[in-house]
């Protein structure tokens, strides 16, 4: 054990602590500089902890390796977190995001149309959407095999009724003077449809949108557990726990982090752009 | 109640078109099996081989609900409600790491939610960091989290707990921090005149007031938990709880097997957060916020 690196570390959790309450009482704290410098300064600070805490301790690799070791392993096996990356993220969570969300939006609009549907429907795709959906992933690889397909299945399974409940919440949160406009203009359905009731919809369905985000990463990592071809980051995942490997492990979650944040983000910036009117939005 | 005829309807229609879809699925084998006895199936014999396979590709409900039958009811009345093959044992072994991960959850996200509502630094702080540790797939890194706590001597049901309470935790803060915050300026004014310091307002309004979002809250939260176990349960060769049923039926090939833990786990959600309606209808309506 090496107290030097552990009163470094506890030294400077109080430092950026301070610091941190100083800035967000300041007056300037509406800021967007401020906004953004205090959650980066308490991140920096976990990392710095977390580096001094494992190299004070002496802790070994295998329970929790540095932040700088992990960074090292990252460096240099860009190759295969890519290969992983492209295998799981782009062809597994991607492709099953796509058809479930659109399949689920569609489904919606076409349940929108029946009063007794939806009634029936929307309890039974609540009660649907508690479920441990992740349950189906083995069932489903012994389907569709052990590629990306199944993967994409397990993802499908896992958005589409978080999707749907929140496509048909959305479609139906028209005002009644809203609708009673669009008759006065003569509107039929389908411009209804178009004009009115989908754009309405619209911050629901990004809200069903920003949930499946996670639900599609996580899907396509966990059915990767059931049986994969000798790549993938659930792949990897497990089998380097097997051997101890768990820089790589870490350099993983890295990577999982990083796509499953940019993904969330980039689908609240389509929200930023697509839902510009909404009270949410503007503030 | 004018919700249960259609709630019915929806649910023989899946039901109906689960039957269907057994017949194409599960064809293939009934008619190899039928070639190598040399007998050709009529159309009648062959949609109820289709329904009665040991191992089909998807099992008929009917056998899902045989098998859940004959692993849970069937079992506790010839008295052997706890042995190896019961899913009552399994559901237990679950349901047990859920309310210990969901313990530490609530717990964790009330705290951090009273935190983040009096302190502005660990708001602008913390709140960002919440909302990013939810994107990342916690679910991947389980594994890893229950062999490095074995390795360290920690196992059994606190691995899975911690999985379970990561998950749980975040609904709860969210909706905590919106609770808590929901008093109108009006009503903390008048905590003011009173001359209320902060810990009494906490208590007598800002409580009080955040108890409707907190249970809906709980009941997100209850569904993750589950959620997180059997996840938990997957890897590093658990032998108990439905998530190593599951893992056993997908290694043997028993599909059945399978269903029937995914039912398992499907009514236990059910269960779960049906009592914790209950008991949010109870509270709220014993303190006048009934709707």
């Amino acid at each position: 054990m090496s107290w030097g690196w552990l009163i470094f570390a506890l030294a400077f959790w109080v430092a950026t602590f301070t610091l941190n309450v100083r800035l967000a009482n300041s007056k300037n704290s509406e800021t967007r500089a401020i906004g953004l410098a205090v959650p980066i300064i308490f991140g920096v600070t976990i990392l710095v902890v977390w580096e001094g805490v494992v190299r004070g301790l002496n802790v070994p690799m295998v329970i929790l390796p540095a932040p700088s070791a992990i960074y090292a392993k990252f460096v240099t096996s860009v190759p295969t977190l890519w290969e992983d990356f492209v295998q799981t993220f782009v062809k597994g969570a991607l492709t099953g995001y796509f058809i479930g969300c659109g399949s689920a939006v569609i489904t919606a609009v076409l349940i929108d149309r029946s009063q007794f549907l939806q009634r029936g429907l929307l309890p039974v795709g609540n009660f649907i959407a508690a479920l441990p959906i992740v349950g189906t992933a083995p069932i489903l690889v012994m389907w569709f095999g052990f590629d990306w397909q199944s993967k994409a299945a397990v993802v499908v399974a896992m958005v589409f009724f978080p999707m749907l409940v929140n496509t048909v919440q959305g479609l139906s949160s028209t005002t009644a003077m809203q609708r009673d406009l669009m008759a006065t203009y003569h509107a039929n359905y389908l411009q209804t449809l178009v004009k009115l009731r989908l754009p309405a919809a619209m911050p629901f369905i990004f809200n069903g949108l920003k949930i499946s985000t996670t639900l599609a990463l996580i899907g396509a990592i966990v059915a990767e557990f059931f049986g994969s071809p000798i790549k993938g980051m659930g792949f990897r995942i497990s089998t380097e726990v097997g051997k101890l490997g768990l820089d790589m492990v870490w350099a993983e979650i890295t990577v999982a982090a990083i796509a499953g944040s940019a993904f969330y983000g980039v689908v609240a910036l389509i929200e930023k752009g697509v839902t510009f009117w909404h009270p949410s939005q503007r503030g | 109640m004018k919700n249960v005829l259609p709630i019915l309807t929806v649910v023989a229609v899946i039901v109906a078109i689960w039957y269907v879809a057994a017949i194409p699925m599960n064809k293939q084998w009934a008619l190899d099996q039928a070639a190598r006895a040399d007998t050709t199936l009529t159309t009648g014999a062959l949609v109820l081989e289709t329904w009665s396979q040991e191992r089909p590709r998807l099992p008929a409900p009917h056998q899902v609900v045989t098998e859940l039958w004959s692993s849970t009811g069937d079992l506790a009345l010839s008295g052997s409600a706890f042995s190896k093959r019961s899913l009552i044992l399994h559901a237990w072994y679950t349901l047990s790491a859920t309310l210990l991960g969901f313990a530490f959850g609530t717990t964790l996200g009330i705290l951090l939610a009273v935190g983040i509502v009096h302190s502005r630094a660990m708001d602008m702080g913390v709140m960002p960091w919440a909302i990013a540790s939810q994107t990342i797939p916690i679910l991947a890194i389980a594994p890893m989290i229950i062999v490095v706590l074995n390795s360290i001597g920690i196992s059994g049901l606190i691995p899975k707990a911690i999985i379970s309470a990561y998950l749980s935790f975040f609904p709860v803060v969210v909706g905590m921090v919106k609770g808590l915050r929901s008093p109108a300026i009006m009503d903390l004014d008048l905590m003011r005149t009173y001359s209320a310091n902060q810990t009494q307002t906490f208590w007598k309004l800002r409580l009080p007031a955040s108890m409707p979002f907190l249970f809906a809250s709980l009941k997100v939260g209850i569904a993750a938990a589950l959620v997180g176990t059997i996840v938990g349960e997957l890897p590093a060769g658990a032998i108990r709880g439905l998530g190593a049923r599951m893992l056993s039926g997908s290694y043997y090939g028993q599909t059945i097997q399978i269903w029937s833990a995914l039912f398992a786990a499907a009514i236990l959600a059910a269960i779960l957060v049906g009592i914790i309606g209950v008991i949010q209808r109870r509270i709220l309506k014993r303190m006048g916020m009934a709707q």
